[in-house]
């Protein structure tokens, strides 16, 4: 009788369980993946290509064949020599612009939008609710409505400026205006995810930081700031990547000395003098999408623990 | 002389009412509980008392100071926190510290307090360490640590003991009472157990929705209960409650009729009321036969804790608990012989719920 109950023992289903590698199930789950990533990875292989391509290779017409014999002038022209117009600097101009648009407009927004939703989630007032509702409703108006009123907007408070201070100031064209335009816009979501954030921090360590003294700004620079890197780092990506990309505000309320890298590759790409040349224009494309691609590299991981700890929660 | 003193206060959110025109004072050096079950506004007592919600009318005194539009910083309290609070990018230095600094205490001072504090609390091992590396008894002795080097007369703890297991509860409880003792502040502890309640306080206000039922001693409040949801919510297991009628000195439940003899009568012992015994009151077997009320039934459950046993049975159609020495043999469906007396009973009004 013993030995029976030993040897059954040894005899059934132990440890983890077996599975079979090539499983119908395995075959279309890979299957399906591999063939999305071949669909998402080949365009950006063929711009390499082409980019590194002279242009007697490239009329031979081989769009996914290696370069033949490497060669980094498309790269060199994109930066510094392609012409758009009359203008023949390159994408560099435009790189520098869109720098100089997008530090102050991150800082501003990212500094006002965590102050707003700081404020709403731990200093309820009176209506705090009802002004956090009407800011969220901005994020659903579309753009396009507000093209022209914010061209009177910025005219008028450039001659309002130039008005008090005596001197010329034009808002309306200047990189000015566009970081002012970028951080109005950039208000609602930043505001709605500072605050969700916020909002999941406990409670009583707010209560505990106003027992010790520190008032407003105090609990804000000493206490939530210091715990709340992750979803600046948020933040941070959303707003470079979407002040970078924008195209829309940039070609309306800037002029060509002023227009940030993405109209300007617009130009050189869309330019319809001459020559095509696809490998300047795959160089150029590929600067421009540089910067939030090494931002999101950089902060990736960061990125990820931000989303998951306040901007879905709440 | 008073230490905090409340006046008529009032709080509500919107239309929901929490607190009416509570009244509460609260000696020097005393240390007083507050106590009840959730919702019934504790824990809003003690955050206006610290100054975090805002009264809609009434007053508070501190130290003989009305100090009701004061910031919560500017009342002389200190505070302890069920979740502890810790800043989570501080050192336990930076959190005790960090008030002393907004207050701009000299530097020499703040290090006198933190090192006097640690070393009250023995936490001085952890003062490098963040809030994050310590455990949970140690990250609530940090808490108490920052209400302590505060050097104030008033400590308000708000359950600072739930989120521990139960050992650690039963040492750090240990500690706060020393810590008492030692110190002398007063001290106002909200909380929902009342083993904590019974074992710390001097005074024990249980509350239930927004008003303190009785304000007394824990002795007189187990003893002398003011009325039936006192009775009830104290003791555990839970008192047990017969429904019948007073008549002279005799208290009729269904067929069964108890005598009075021995209890104390504020008011006079006729109409219906509710007659409470407390299980521990209860005696069973041959002790029985020594009480003047006794009565037969039937064991129907028996749950061992060890340390005693509790037994249920039926008496006038009621579950009815006794509580029983741990090493009794009882079993279920063994007869039981239940004796006690009126003089460890209670009575209540029926209408009322007061006591009689």
């Amino acid at each position: 009788m013993a030995d029976t109950t030993v040897s059954l023992a040894m005899e059934g289903p132990r440890g983890p369980k077996p599975r079979r590698r090539l499983s119908p199930r395995n075959i279309m789950l890979y299957g399906t993946l591999i063939v999305v990533a071949l669909y998402y990875a080949l365009p950006l292989y063929v711009m390499i290509v082409t980019s590194l391509k002279g242009m007697p290779e490239i009329r031979l017409g081989n769009v996914f064949a290696p370069p033949v014999e490497i060669t980094f002038e498309p790269w060199v022209k994109a930066w510094s020599e392609a012409c758009t117009g009359i203008n023949c600097e390159g994408l560099s101009r435009g790189f520098w612009n869109s720098i100089q648009i997008l530090v102050p407009s991150v800082f501003l927004s990212i500094a006002i939008a965590s102050v707003n939703g700081y404020a709403l989630a731990n200093w309820r007032f009176k209506g705090s609710e009802v002004f956090f509702t009407i800011l969220i409703f901005g994020a659903f108006i579309p753009y396009q409505v507000m093209i022209y009123p914010i061209v009177i907007i910025l005219r008028e408070m450039g001659d309002g400026i130039s008005a008090v201070t005596g001197t010329e100031f034009r808002l309306m064209g200047s990189i000015w205006g566009l970081v002012l335009v970028h951080t109005v816009f950039g208000m609602p979501i930043l505001t709605l995810l500072f605050r969700n954030y916020f909002t999941s921090v406990p409670e009583e360590l707010f209560k505990a930081a106003r027992v010790d003294g520190a008032g407003f700004w105090g609990i804000y620079f000493r206490i939530m700031l210091p715990m709340s890197l992750p979803i600046f780092v948020v933040a941070m990506i959303l707003q470079v990547t979407g002040i970078w990309n924008d195209f829309l505000f940039g070609v309306i309320y800037t002029k060509p000395e002023t227009y940030p890298m993405t109209v300007q590759l617009n130009n050189i790409v869309n330019s319809v003098q001459g020559v095509k040349e696809y490998n300047v224009n795959m160089a150029a494309t590929l600067l421009t999408g540089l910067v939030p691609l090494v931002i999101y590299f950089v902060s990736g991981k960061l990125f990820v623990r931000g989303i998951a700890a306040g901007a879905v929660k709440g | 002389m008073h230490s905090v003193e409340i006046k008529d206060l009032d709080l509500s959110f919107g239309a929901v009412k929490v607190l009416q025109g509570l009244n509460l004072d609260i000696h020097d050096g005393e240390f007083l509980v507050l106590l009840g079950a959730s919702g019934c506004g504790k824990s809003t007592l003690l955050n206006c008392i610290a100054g975090l919600l805002e009264a809609t009318d009434g007053q508070i005194f501190i130290k003989n100071e009305n100090v009701t539009w004061k910031e919560p910083s500017e009342r002389g309290i200190g505070m302890v926190f069920q979740s502890y609070a810790l800043y989570p990018q501080m050192t336990v230095e930076g959190n005790l510290s960090f008030g002393l600094k907004n207050a701009r205490v000299p530097k020499d001072e703040i290090a006198r307090r933190v090192a006097r504090a640690a070393e009250i609390l023995r936490i001085e091992p952890l003062l490098k360490r963040k809030p994050g590396a310590l455990s949970g008894g140690q990250r609530q002795r940090v808490a108490i640590g920052r209400a302590l080097v505060r050097d104030v007369d008033v400590f308000l703890f708000d359950e600072p003991l739930s989120n521990l297991d139960a050992k650690l509860r039963t040492d750090l409880r240990v500690e706060i009472k020393r810590l008492h003792q030692q110190l002398g502040n007063t001290i106002i502890y909200v909380t929902h157990d009342q083993v904590e309640a019974m074992t710390l306080a001097d005074r024990i206000a249980i509350m239930k929705g927004g008003a303190i039922q009785q304000l007394a001693s824990p002795s007189e409040i187990y003893n002398r209960p003011r009325n039936k949801y006192v009775a009830d919510f104290i003791g555990s297991p839970a008192m047990n409650f017969f429904e019948g009628v007073l008549d002279g000195g005799t208290f009729r439940v269904g067929d069964l009729s108890f005598s009075t003899e021995g209890y104390e009568f504020e008011k006079a012992p006729s109409g219906p009321a509710f007659m409470g015994i407390r299980p521990e009151h209860v005696a069973t077997g041959d002790s029985a036969t020594a009480q003047p009320i006794q009565l037969e039934s039937t064991v129907e459950l028996v749950e061992p804790m060890g340390s005693d046993t509790l037994v249920w049975a039926t008496v006038a159609g009621e579950r009815f608990r006794i509580r029983v020495d741990g090493q009794t043999e009882i079993r279920a469906r063994d007869p039981i012989r239940i004796g006690f007396s009126a003089a460890q009973a209670s009575f209540f009004d029926a209408a009322s719920e007061l006591r009689m």
